[in-house]
């Protein structure tokens, strides 16, 4: 196992003006071009680990370290060009073109005054590239469907370049085609090097990318480990809470209620 | 890639010509008027009449100015509260900026004598404190996420000052100070003197700098405070810049031509029909478009009638029919 690049030691969190734990004493530790996918039943706080591990949402105690450096000591800049994420939607207001809205990931290569340079639009173009938008540049992103929207938010974050990629309910969205998809772009993502963390409530979609499951229940660990480890009958039916079967087609693991 | 650069050539050249036909705009304000009957003079006419040739100096020529920095202003903050809010239909009398400037107008010439100065004071002081106490507001409420909370604060601090200008209204005497509140809430550019001009330039101009060298900031700024956090953006700080900016450019404009409205509404609109999203090219677009547009009004307020019409109404009947012309124009979108 190599070193971990994201790890939270003893984590809780809750909101402002509710005192119940949405995330109890969490331990956590995520390795470097590991694809970890976070399971678990609607309310189990995946969400909110998310937004903790991107440092938007400040743990009310314990400790998080991205590489070798406590997260909060990380600048703006610095932590977006470490980390990216691929949000589950994105409230669209203006036309803004593919191209336009994806250069908006490199955002932390500039300072406040600079414009994208040259070597920003090729990161861009680069980013459509990977995520099989190359044609649609000129387009408007209002002009697009859900599953093209998912996949520009996901050029973005490609264009960040980042160590880590973090995608927040990736596949709600997306039809079969879609899915087959942007899973098989998030294999390439992992073929070369970088590190995936989702969140996912369709236990088949993490069996089919993920290398790491980590199954939460009501905000505290259910249980982590290898896909062959986690994705069994007991731990599903303990996590959503009703019978759950698995069964094998092609090599590839399916979950089914019964 | 090609299709890329050819879009950003066209829209220098439409840039371009927008710069020409407001220097051509600027030059015929200084020729049209009502002296001696209404009449667009030629140059060497102007240069031969000694009352002309000091009219034009000294009344059209500052006037000409401020309207075009009033256009300018009222459209830039147009478009930044319209990006930062993520909400086409805000306009920069947002967040207490104008109901906070109207009060302020309103109590100098009740309370403080009525002066030019006194007037112009109170109403910039009250539209920065309108954006103020929508901010302290906004921090206090325990209801949804930054921006609507900004968006609820300032709608009640709107009305709070409103509220307060109609007590003004009602304390004023009607023969005096009545009619000034009044025009100066249509709004006007009647009064327009160098001294006034040079009193807003300085702040004027430095707002309008920081906005367009942070312009590609706002397209940012657009989206969702998580996601412009997640690409390595402080947005708070940031939309505070942005928007301390534009309010300051506002509350100076505005302080010296009064309610001016609809102008910061449509042109952004027009800009983003002409340009498309992308707030590189919009801004500066916006700047050039409000310009001209709130020039032209004031010609037209100046000449339409014999007696001179307030801005505010032009703005705002123009505005209005653009503003519904445009919505129902369809398929330029989808041109881009």
């Amino acid at each position: 196992m190599t070193a971990p690049i994201l790890s939270l030691d003893r984590v809780d969190f809750h909101y402002d003006g509710n005192h119940q734990n949405v995330l109890k004493n969490l331990s956590l530790q995520i390795s470097e071009g590991s694809v970890t996918a976070l399971l678990g039943p609607n309310g189990a706080g995946k969400s909110t680990l998310l937004h903790i591990l991107l440092g938007w949402l400040q743990p009310t105690s314990g400790d998080i370290r991205l590489k070798d450096r406590p997260l909060h000591s990380y600048t703006r800049r610095e932590a977006g060009q470490m980390m990216a994420l691929v949000p589950q939607i994105e409230h669209m207001p203006f036309d803004y073109s593919v191209l336009e809205y994806v250069l908006l990931g490199r955002t932390p290569y500039l300072n406040p005054l600079e414009m994208p340079r040259k070597e920003d639009l090729e990161a861009s173009h680069h980013a459509l590239e990977l995520a099989g938008l190359g044609e649609m540049e000129t387009r408007t992103v209002t002009s697009l469907s859900g599953g093209e929207r998912q996949l520009v938010l996901l050029a973005r974050a490609l264009a960040q370049q980042p160590h880590v990629i973090l995608l927040d309910e990736p596949t709600s969205h997306l039809d079969l085609a879609n899915k087959v998809r942007l899973i098989r772009i998030l294999r390439q993502l992992h073929a070369s090097g970088s590190t995936i963390f989702l969140t996912t409530h369709e236990p088949d979609v993490a069996a089919a990318i993920a290398s790491e499951i980590v199954l939460l229940r009501g905000g505290s660990l259910l249980t982590a480990g290898s896909v062959s480890e986690v994705f069994t009958e007991e731990n599903l039916t303990a996590a959503y809470g009703v019978p759950v079967r698995i069964i094998q087609v092609d090599g590839q693991k399916v979950a089914l209620w019964t | 890639m090609n299709q890329e650069s050819s879009r950003i050539h066209s829209s220098r050249t439409i840039l371009v010509l927008l710069v020409c036909l407001l220097l051509l705009a600027a030059g015929f304000s200084l020729l049209i008027g009502r002296y001696p009957s209404v009449q667009i003079s030629s140059p060497a006419a102007i240069a031969a009449d000694e009352m002309a040739y000091r009219l034009v100096m000294n009344l059209r020529f500052p006037r000409m100015l401020i309207a075009i920095l009033l256009g300018m202003s009222l459209s830039a903050a147009g478009l930044v509260f319209q990006m930062i809010f993520g909400n086409p239909l805000v306009e920069p009398g947002f967040l207490g900026v104008s109901q906070g400037a109207s009060f302020g107008a309103a109590f100098a010439i009740i309370f403080l004598g009525n002066t030019a100065a006194l007037v112009q004071t109170s109403a910039a002081l009250f539209a920065i404190a309108g954006l103020v106490l929508s901010y302290f507001f906004a921090h206090r409420l325990r209801y949804g996420g930054w921006v609507l909370r900004l968006v609820l604060a300032g709608i009640a601090v709107s009305a709070l000052f409103s509220s307060g200008v109609g007590i003004l209204k009602y304390m004023a005497d009607p023969l005096s100070q009545l009619p000034e509140i009044t025009f100066w809430l249509l709004g006007g550019l009647s009064s327009s003197t160098w001294g006034k001009f040079l009193s807003i330039l300085p702040v004027v101009t430095i707002s309008l700098v920081v906005l367009l060298l942070l312009r590609w900031r706002l397209n940012l700024l657009s989206l969702s405070d998580a996601a412009a956090f997640s690409l390595g953006a402080s947005p708070r700080v940031e939309r505070g810049v942005l928007l301390g900016a534009a309010v300051l450019a506002v509350a100076s404009v505005i302080s010296v031509s009064g309610m001016v409205t609809w102008v910061g509404l449509i042109v952004p609109h027009i800009a983003r029909r002409l340009f498309g999203a992308d707030s590189r090219v919009t801004l500066p677009a916006t700047l050039l478009i409000g310009g001209l547009f709130t020039l032209l009004c004031d010609d037209l307020a100046r000449i339409l009638l014999p007696g001179e019409i307030p801005l505010g109404v032009i703005t705002s009947l123009l505005g209005a029919i653009g503003f519904i012309f445009l919505l129902s124009m369809t398929g330029i979108r989808s041109q881009r």
